[in-house]
């Protein structure tokens, strides 16, 4: 089998390791918020610099195989291990992951939102990186399904306890749609596990073995596989929880979710769904690409209809997955690509949205676009960040959320043998609508935040004059990297394009390529 | 008299394989002890009693230890009417267990206010006692005689608080219930005696529909028999008694019934499907197969809707009875048997610790806030965070999310109803995987107050947990996270419980 063993201690110990951080936190009960944030800190940036050397230690010669696969006895009763490996598809992730949580760290640093806790905060931020990264790099699907779950209860605590007015309404919606979803996907795992000969549950044997399931059986393992990963992407019309969850999470909760959990689902497709059931996939593509680009649209449109700004972003990320799930849709390795590189794009433009949506929240005590304006005059560096990410985010060429976007449209021009032409470029074109949407809303939210004059809402007149700063110490430690990630993505996509490409043509060896 | 004086001159008195007996033999020895005692000692050395108690839990582990370690694999007694063998000392392992946690949430309980302890202990040890003999009875009459034994004393217990209508609510309605329960089964083994003309189970299942046809008789029997345990069970709709009980009961004795009690009308549910009547499988997989799905979602929807705490957690352990009895649903198909079988053990171990861990924590927190109101746990997290967080585990078990015990209870459950590929199994699991989503809705509401809402009229005055109670919460809480986390542990003492003798595979 195409794997590659050395060093295989690496992922374990990059998973794990924030989990040592909260044990330390847990052990040290008198410990001083400085304490709590050091450790947190230490933890995290410990976590990056292994990921770092795991990026260092990986062949990308040999993208397209698992590499520092470990496979260790786990549940051998069930016959289900503790399977674990990257390739080019999961390593960007799962660094990706790291960096997002140590600057969500960094950013909390001086930012720990009401009602404080910062042990509890910090806790919850290093379990949460566990189960991402870990989720990323599991290749057995019981693994992946407890890691996949493990995020959930974080996820739901940082949003119900930190999060906004509404915030006990959107923590249980969140938790209930996410469970609803993944207890489908197990049913759908075990079903595909006896379909297979109850050999095992590791990802490469069912590769090897999902396609000779007979089509009828696969497109209804599918359908599961479907629900639970369409649930947290999140797909129309499985959306509604993410704009109540992105609304009342805060800022640090927003960005993690828009950077890495939405991502969860899509890679699930891509690793999982697609790879092993491609006699279902090929029937359920139509569908998927049509709901992809009704989420485009409807995503547009209900931006379009906000005025709430963080609302507003978090209704584009569901027109954004959309072009991600259009590129998948498409089943060619030119789509999935677009969609690998989508993922990435969206994590660092959206996740930078969001940090500005909390800076500004902090600033002016609202998110009411009507009540901003002005930006550029009374804080110009955050002006500009905003505008810089917002052309990222509408899809400005030479800018990553770019590479993530066209290619996914031009791949629906030309689907994987089997699939109906006319009606993917029926969607091509409707996406192609979508991108100027995209434009609009963006454009004009932009437009009424930052031009203009600054408007003096009248109760908070003395308070803003105060607290009307530009990017702070913190702020710019934090934002910087992904700035300049969204950028160099964006001039030098092939950076990225060239990790995924082998594993994505091997990923995909069932469809023609 | 003559024919009277011949049968005594026949009989022989069976050989008794004392070491197989030595749990029960221990267990009757200390409840002796405990009730002797209390005459006699006054009532400041009383906390003797108490000490006694779990000493004698523990001291009877010794030989189930020695027993599952010994050469002999199975231990048959009395013509085969009582066997000891792997099934019956993982389960009697669990009930001695559970029995001792449920001391240790006692100890400090029945300290405070007009409890008579040593009755309270005697009659514990008693219906532990029950318990163990259920796990290794093999025949209609020692199944009956061991159910009463367990029953009895626990319909006292209900009704412990003496001056308290609810207590006594408790006690009268368990009692008439389960009496009514255990009638209605004992016709069910007299008509099962009238078919097969035996009443020694593996018997039973040579002769029973045996011809592979079946009448209104047998129908009648399975069905009556399995009701009697469904009331044991709570499963909907013979749950009625439950939550009044529950309710009304002293918290401890709630943890023990919903635990301990649970587990024994599971346990003798099981042996009797497995070894009396594994060829009418066509009777009662549709039954139990109805039973499940009720139970499941008649549960979770009643539990929705709890102000109290013990209530939600009385309607939670119905619906946890549902999950328990899924994989029964299709026991009889070729190839399941021994999955099913696996999952109900695995489920029935790692839900006694769950629960029991539950009941620690309420018990610790009704300490001091002296309410049962769900909103009592307002704020917990900032005051008393260990508990806040202890208590989010275990609820986060029973909902069946990962890394904690629960969900791999529930995934062993799912997947031995796919096994049996089967549309009844897939069916059911659907309607399982839905009732597991609708149950967090109750689980999340407590986590949202423990975690989410202020503290009530600002009282945040520490909680002060006594020692017992906290060994039991390090106890539960960890075995909660082991089976969770290595759920290899869990599964392989679930999988060491075979039945002797058992015909479905």
């Amino acid at each position: 089998m195409n794997m590659l063993q050395e060093n295989n201690w690496l992922l374990s110990v990059g998973t794990f390791l924030p989990l040592l951080g909260v044990v330390v936190l847990l052990l040290t009960p008198k410990a001083s918020d400085q304490m709590v944030k050091l450790v947190a800190l230490v933890t995290s940036i410990a976590t990056l610099a292994v990921g770092v050397y795991t990026a260092f230690k990986f062949d990308f010669d040999q993208a397209e195989k698992l590499q520092f696969v470990a496979d260790a006895n786990w549940i051998s009763v069930i016959k289900s291990s503790y399977l674990i490996g990257v390739d080019g598809i999961s390593l960007p992730l799962y660094l990706l992951s790291m960096v997002i949580t140590l600057l969500v760290v960094i950013y909390s640093l001086d930012h720990v939102p009401s009602p404080g806790k910062p042990k509890a905060f910090f806790s919850l931020l290093l379990v949460l990186q566990t189960g991402m990264a870990g989720t990323f790099i599991a290749q057995d699907l019981i693994l992946f399904f407890v890691f996949f779950e493990l995020v959930l209860l974080p996820m739901f605590f940082l949003i119900g306890v930190w999060g906004g007015e509404q915030r006990q309404y959107a923590s249980i919606k969140f938790f209930l749609y996410t469970m609803f979803g993944s207890a489908l996907m197990l049913v759908a795992f075990l079903a595909l596990f006896f379909k297979t000969g109850a050999e095992s549950f590791s990802i490469p044997y069912l590769i090897e073995n999902g396609g000779s399931i007979a089509k009828n059986i696969q497109i209804w393992i599918f359908a599961g596989m479907f629900v639970g990963f369409a649930v947290k992407v999140p797909m129309f019309p499985f959306h509604t929880w993410l704009p109540d969850a992105h609304t009342q999470a805060p800022t640090q909760g927003s960005v993690i979710l828009a950077a890495i959990l939405l991502k969860l689902g899509t890679y699930g497709f891509v690793r999982i769904a697609l790879p092993i059931l491609p006699d279902a996939a090929r029937e359920w593509a139509p569908y998927i690409g049509g709901l992809a680009v009704i989420g485009i649209i409807y995503g547009a449109l209900g931006c379009l209809a906000q005025t709430d700004m963080k609302r507003l972003i978090a209704f584009s990320s569901v027109a954004h997955m959309g072009f991600v799930m259009l590129g998948i849709s498409t089943l060619t390795s030119f789509g999935v690509n677009a969609a690998m590189f989508g993922m990435v794009a969206h994590g660092l433009i959206t996740g930078m949205l969001f940090f500005i949506a909390g800076s500004v929240k902090e600033r002016y005590h609202t998110l009411e676009i009507s009540k901003l304006g002005g930006m550029l005059t009374s804080m110009p560096r955050l002006g500009w960040i905003f505008g810089f990410c917002s052309m990222a985010s509408l899809g400005l060429p030479g800018l990553a959320g770019f590479w993530g976007e066209f290619p996914a449209i031009l791949s629906a021009y030309n689907p994987a043998e089997g699939l109906n032409e006319t009606v993917f470029r029926v969607f091509m074109v409707i996406a192609a609508l979508g991108t100027v949407l995209a434009a609009a809303y963006l454009l004009w939210m932009f437009q009424r935040i930052a031009f203009g004059t600054a408007k003096n809402s009248s109760s908070h007149d003395h308070a803003h004059s105060d607290d009307l700063h530009d990017v702070t110490t913190f702020e710019w430690i934090a934002w910087t990297p992904m700035l300049l990630g969204i950028l160099v993505l964006g001039i030098l996509p092939n950076l990225l394009f060239s990790v995924f490409d082998p594993a994505v043509k091997i990923t995909l060896s069932a469809f023609g390529g | 008299m003559q024919t009277l004086n011949i049968f005594a001159a026949q009989w022989v008195a069976p050989t008794i394989d004392y070491f197989g007996l030595a749990p029960e033999l221990v267990l009757a020895g200390g409840l002796c002890l405990v009730l002797m005692l209390d005459l006699f000692i006054d009532e400041r050395k009383k906390w003797m009693l108490t000490a006694i108690s779990s000493f004698t839990l523990l001291a009877a582990m010794v030989p189930v230890l020695m027993l599952a370690l010994s050469e002999t694999e199975v231990r048959t007694m009395f013509d085969g009417r009582y066997v000891v063998d792997n099934f019956s000392l993982v389960m009697k392992a669990v009930f001695l267990l559970a029995g001792y946690v449920v001391v240790l949430l006692s100890s400090s309980h029945i300290e405070q206010g007009e409890y008579w302890r040593g009755e309270y202990w005697f009659l514990l040890l008693t219906s532990l006692l029950g318990m163990l003999m259920m796990a290794s009875s093999r025949d209609l009459v020692s199944i009956f005689v061991a159910l009463e034994f367990l029953s009895i004393p626990a319909y006292m217990l209900a009704a412990w608080r003496k001056r308290d209508p609810k207590s006594n609510e408790a006690g009268v309605k368990y009692f008439l219930l389960g009496v009514f329960a255990s009638a209605v089964m004992l016709y069910g083994m007299s008509l099962m005696y009238g078919v097969a003309n035996s009443t020694l189970l593996t018997e039973i299942g040579a002769k029973f529909t045996a011809t592979g046809e079946f009448s209104a008789v047998h129908a009648l029997a399975v069905v009556f028999v399995v009701v009697g345990f469904a009331f044991k069970v709570s499963a909907v709709p013979f749950h009625t008694w439950a939550p009044d009980t529950y309710e009304g009961a002293p918290t401890p004795v709630t943890a023990f019934l919903s635990v301990a009690s649970k587990a024994a009308g599971f346990v003798a549910l099981v042996v009797l499907l497995y070894t009396a009547f594994p060829l009418a499988q066509d009777i009662w997989q549709p039954f139990i197969w109805v039973l499940s799905a009720l139970t499941m979602t008649i549960g979770n929807v009643l539990a929705l809707k709890q102000n109290n705490i013990v209530r939600m957690i009385a309607y939670s352990s119905i619906s946890q009875g549902g999950f328990v009895l899924m994989p029964l649903a299709v026991a009889g198909l070729a190839g399941s048997g021994t999955t099913a079988l696996r999952s109900v053990v695995l489920y029935m171990i790692v839900y006694a610790a769950t629960n029991l861990g539950v009941f620690a924590i309420i018990l610790a927190v009704s300490n001091k806030t002296r309410s049962g109101e769900i909103s009592s746990y307002g704020g917990l997290f900032s005051y008393a965070p260990t508990l806040g967080v202890l208590m989010t585990l275990f609820l986060a078990s029973l909902a069946g999310i990962p890394p904690l015990g629960g969900w791999i209870a529930k995934f062993v459950a799912f997947q031995s109803l796919i096994q049996s590929q089967s549309t009844w199994g897939y069916a059911l699991a659907v309607v399982g995987a839905v009732n597991s989503v609708v149950a967090f809705g109750y689980y999340g509401n407590v986590m949202r107050e423990i975690w989410m809402r202020p503290v009530p009229d600002n009282d945040t005055t520490l909680i002060s947990v006594p020692g017992s109670l906290k060994l039991a919460l390090v106890i539960t809480a960890g075995a909660t996270l082991v089976f969770g986390i290595l759920p290899g542990v869990g599964l392989h003492f679930a999988d060491l419980a075979e039945i002797a003798g058992a015909i479905i595979r």
